[in-house]
């Protein structure tokens, strides 16, 4: 049904115009500017094509580009092939304990990874736990954690998660008379199952995988804590930017340029690749776990309590460690709160500023959420279709990149936003805003628009009708979005990490600074409080998506 | 207080896309008006007009003679039942009829009174403090008609709202808005495509093709005499034969290719001589010895009070892309009936049938006021 096409000066109109206002000055502009610093001198700023030059020159600025791409591709290898076959186990036996294990690979999926990375340096680092176990009792070198493979190793065991939720989603919504009518038609069970299943679940896997190489291409913290010699693009720019090389923002700009074009390029084929192969499905009957026995049996249960298991030994780590006795990098033995007590101020003072920060943001997010998607879906023109930006734009835009652009824009006058909570909480909503524009979006298309018509037949205003009846029936979606959006914002460090001053450093930056100074004890002590946090807000997560006060 | 409706030259537009091109209609107080038609003819675009929630490009609609053009949806003073109910799906069956009077602002004394009323005469009372997801589609269907007409519009709308409900609650809802509408005499205009339902329901039916009213009668002349020959086609059945016209005045003779005749004396006196088609239904033929057009039954449908036949016809020319010719016949009355192959010959009642112009269209048919 058709809107009304008159553009008028009413409350939609305001909305559409507050919206691009603030849309331009921090999403566009930014990106503007990045552009502009990356194509002159730091010096004399000139336009210049030096900072291009001169990264392409030099195999220590080239090389990251490799390790980027090698990372990415194999942390996306490891995570299709475990998350999948995970999916499938859970999907198609009975395995008991199914619910505790799901609890877990959330959990393991939300918790941040640079977590998971200085984890598993207590664990395998070079005067780890396990390390000096092995070395002392047996005299054997264990391998080492640092460099490519440790990375790989934290970022497959926090995202194989993603595959895992997105295939099993699939999964759920494949009809089991599909594999019925294939077996009915001479496939049997096996082949039946690879030549239905995998192609619908494809462009799922496809899609899941892309996201995940992005976000491990993207990701800062973990290549940061035990990359050491083997340097990616992100580090670099943080590096290029933060002075360890001498400051030069124009240079770190062009660095972060030839990222966010790989990074646009990658997102822009994905996109087109799944609209080609998408199509979509609805389960009648969905496929029902059936019982396992015997060899199966055996490797079934191994492999999903063991892939499991490994993946929250980081989180395991950090509680356990934090109620060791330490001495900066050493843990002693014996059980002590000698951690917490050291970081009595820290915790608090970060603790405060994670959650007051991140309150105004998911505020903001929620507002912005429930608007833009309004707009983008009922009130569709080309102007509003331009807003479809605000959910790519995270994907292509790097946390340390977000940093660098806000820096770039809001240093100088008119707008001086640096060392505020403003600009901190600026590049939460930006970054997080997605998941609830998301769940938005879901909602909304779910609620007739005769519902709000009704609503000003009946004598309301068309805000007032907005407020009272679409708002109020969008609110269950968009709640459960904003919870995600909301742990996703306190555990966010790369953007915070450029951002921060002493005064507006959060849990998570608090927890990166301990690390970096190798005072393990401390950072588990904070890192603690900000799981437990994590675990709070997904419980109520859980709560929020069983309780449903009414269907439409 | 209900109000008359006065369309005049409306258009609506998208763009570049013309929906309503030049629309007039009037629609008196107190009556059910319905806007038939097939879908995409515009009659729902017309209907979101009136309502406020599509702008109007051009002409004027007018509620007792004030021009309702400018005014927001939300001050029209309409009630409107939608299609999908729109039911307020968070708020009880009470709190849905309670909401459009706050808006209002009608006093709690008298808001209580007309609550009780509604919910009594839309039989809903013992399921007030119901939320929606409780109610079947009929009563969530009541529910949408109480909480529209609580709250005293003006006019009410209605845009298809029996489509989602089953065939035989259908029968039965159309009975209520129309017992419902009656007993408290509010200006209606009702959108449908069914016209078995528009017929039943309307005091008058507009019929609507590619955004132009065809014809605006009540539903025994848009039966009976259709104004043309989309609307003989689009309302009930009809088949359709070339023929030749001859004679002046209100002494015509209509001359089938075969050589059968009729005359014809409810002509229209400007009418000229020459190709003309006749539209004739199902039940204006009659068994024949001597005179008619011979037919071979292809199919014979057995439905208890009569007897549809399919047949070909032999002898004569049907318009359009006809292919079986549909001829009913009463048991109440005849003694005779047919199998399928039989070779039958048909005559047809000259006061029933209607003469259209071969090149216009137009009912040749004069229709007395």
């Amino acid at each position: 049904m058709k809107r009304i096409g008159k553009l008028k000066f009413d409350f939609w109109t305001i909305v559409t115009f507050v919206v691009f206002v603030l849309f331009a000055l921090f999403l566009m502009y930014p990106l503007f500017r990045l552009l502009i610093s990356g194509f002159r001198d730091s010096v004399t700023g000139m336009w210049t094509l030096d900072n291009f030059r001169n990264f392409f020159s030099k195999k220590y600025y080239t090389n990251p580009i490799w390790h980027s791409l090698t990372i990415g591709i194999g942390v996306t290898a490891f995570t299709i092939i475990l998350g999948s076959l995970l999916a499938y186990l859970l999907t198609f036996y009975e395995i008991k304990g199914k619910k505790v294990l799901q609890v877990f690979i959330v959990f393991s999926m939300m918790s941040p990874s640079f977590i998971g990375a200085y984890s598993w340096v207590i664990l395998l680092g070079r005067s780890g736990l396990v390390t000096q176990f092995f070395s002392n009792t047996f005299g054997i070198q264990t391998p080492t954690i640092y460099g490519l493979g440790g990375i790989v190793l934290v970022l497959v065991l926090k995202m194989y998660s993603n595959i895992y939720l997105y295939v099993s989603g699939a999964m759920k919504k494949v009809d089991i008379s599909l594999i019925e009518a294939s077996q009915s038609l001479g496939c049997s069970p096996t082949k039946g199952i690879i030549k239905m299943i995998v192609p619908l679940v494809l462009p799922t896997i496809l899609a899941s995988a892309l996201m995940v190489f992005m976000t491990s291409i993207a990701d800062f913290g973990t290549a940061m804590l035990i990359g050491e010699g083997y340097r990616v693009l992100p580090v670099l720019i943080y590096r290029a930017f933060m002075g360890e090389l001498g400051s030069d923002a124009n240079f770190a700009a062009a660095i972060a340029l030839i990222m966010v074009s790989i990074t646009a390029a990658l997102y822009f084929i994905q996109k087109y690749v799944i609209n080609k192969m998408s199509f979509k499905m609805k389960a009648v009957k969905t496929i029902q776990p059936k019982k396992i026995t015997g060899v199966k049996a055996l490797f079934a249960y191994l492999y999903a309590y063991v892939l499991v298991g490994i993946s929250v030994i980081p989180q395991l780590t950090v509680v356990y460690t934090a109620f060791l006795q330490t001495q900066g990098t050493r843990f002693l033995s014996g059980f002590s709160l000698d951690s917490f007590r050291k970081m009595q101020t820290t915790i608090v003072k970060s603790a405060i500023n994670s959650y007051s920060f991140g309150l105004v943001a998911i505020a903001l997010i929620v507002i912005l959420a429930v608007f833009v998607a309004y707009l983008s879906v009922r009130k569709r023109n080309a102007l509003t279709a331009t807003l479809d930006i605000v959910t790519v734009f995270p994907y292509i835009i790097s946390g340390s990149i977000l940093g660098i652009m806000l820096l770039l824009c809001f240093n100088q006058r008119p707008i001086i936003l640096s060392g505020t909570a403003t600009i901190i909480i600026i590049a939460f909503v930006i970054r997080r805003l997605p998941h609830t524009l998301r769940s938005s979006v879901a909602i909304l298309y779910q609620i007739s628009p005769n519902t709000e018509e009704a609503a000003v037949s009946l004598g309301s205003s068309p805000q007032k009708a907005f407020f009272k009846v679409t708002f109020r029936l969008m609110l269950s979606g968009v709640l459960t979005g904003a919870v995600l959006s909301w742990v996703t914002v306190i555990n966010e460090l790369s953007a915070s990490l450029i951002l921060y001053t002493g005064r507006t450093k959060t849990l998570s930056v608090a927890v990166y600074e301990q690390v970096a100074r190798g005072n393990y004890g401390n950072a588990a002590a904070i890192a603690s409080v900000l799981m437990i946090s994590t675990a709070i807000s997904m419980a109520v997560f859980l709560i929020l998506t069983r309780k449903k006060e009414f269907s439409i | 207080m209900s109000k008359d409706i006065v369309i005049e030259n409306a258009v609506k537009r998208y763009g570049d896309l013309t929906i309503i091109p030049n629309l007039s209609a009037v629609i008196k107080n107190s009556e059910l008006f319905t806007l038939l038609g097939p879908s995409g003819c515009g009659k729902t675009t017309l209907l979101r007009m009136i309502a406020g929630f599509n702008s109007i490009e051009g002409g004027t609609i007018s509620f007792s003679g004030q021009v309702i053009n400018d005014i927001p949806a939300h001050k029209r003073n309409i009630g409107m039942v939608f299609q999908d109910y729109a039911i307020f799906p968070h708020l009880t069956v009470e709190q849905n009829v309670r909401y459009g009077l706050k808006e209002h602002k009608v006093s709690k004394k008298e808001a209580d009174e007309r609550l009780e009323n509604i919910l009594k005469l839309t039989k809903i009372d013992i399921y007030k403090n119901r939320l929606p997801e409780k109610l079947s589609g009929g009563q969530q269907q009541r529910v949408a008609l109480a909480r529209a007409i609580a709250i005293h519009p003006d006019v009410l709308l209605m845009d298809e709202p029996l489509s989602n409900l089953d065939a035989k609650l259908r029968v039965e809802m159309r009975q209520v808005i129309r017992d419902i509408q009656k007993t408290i005499g509010i200006t209606t205009v009702y959108v449908t495509h069914d016209q078995e339902e528009a017929l039943a329901i309307s005091d008058r039916i507009a019929v609507m093709n590619n955004g132009e009213i065809q014809q605006i009668a009540t539903p025994h002349t848009i039966y009976t005499r259709p104004s043309n020959l989309f609307v003989a086609d689009f309302i009930g059945h009809s088949g359709f034969v070339h023929a030749e016209m001859t004679g002046i005045g209100n002494s015509r003779t209509l001359t089938f290719s075969n050589g059968y005749s009729i005359q014809m004396d409810n002509i229209v006196a400007t009418a000229k001589e020459g190709k003309v088609v006749v539209g004739i239904r199902p039940e204006e033929l009659y068994p024949s010895e001597s005179v008619g057009f011979l037919a071979t039954i292809a199919e014979a449908t057995y439905l208890g009070k009569y007897i549809i036949y399919f047949a070909h016809l032999e002898e004569v020319e049907t318009f359009g892309d006809q292919e079986l010719f549909e001829i009913s016949q009463d048991l109440g009355t005849s003694t005779r009936l047919y199998d399928v192959n039989d070779k039958v010959r048909f005559a047809i009642y000259p006061h029933k049938v209607n003469v259209f112009d071969l090149v216009t269209g137009n009912s040749l048919i004069e229709v007395l006021p």
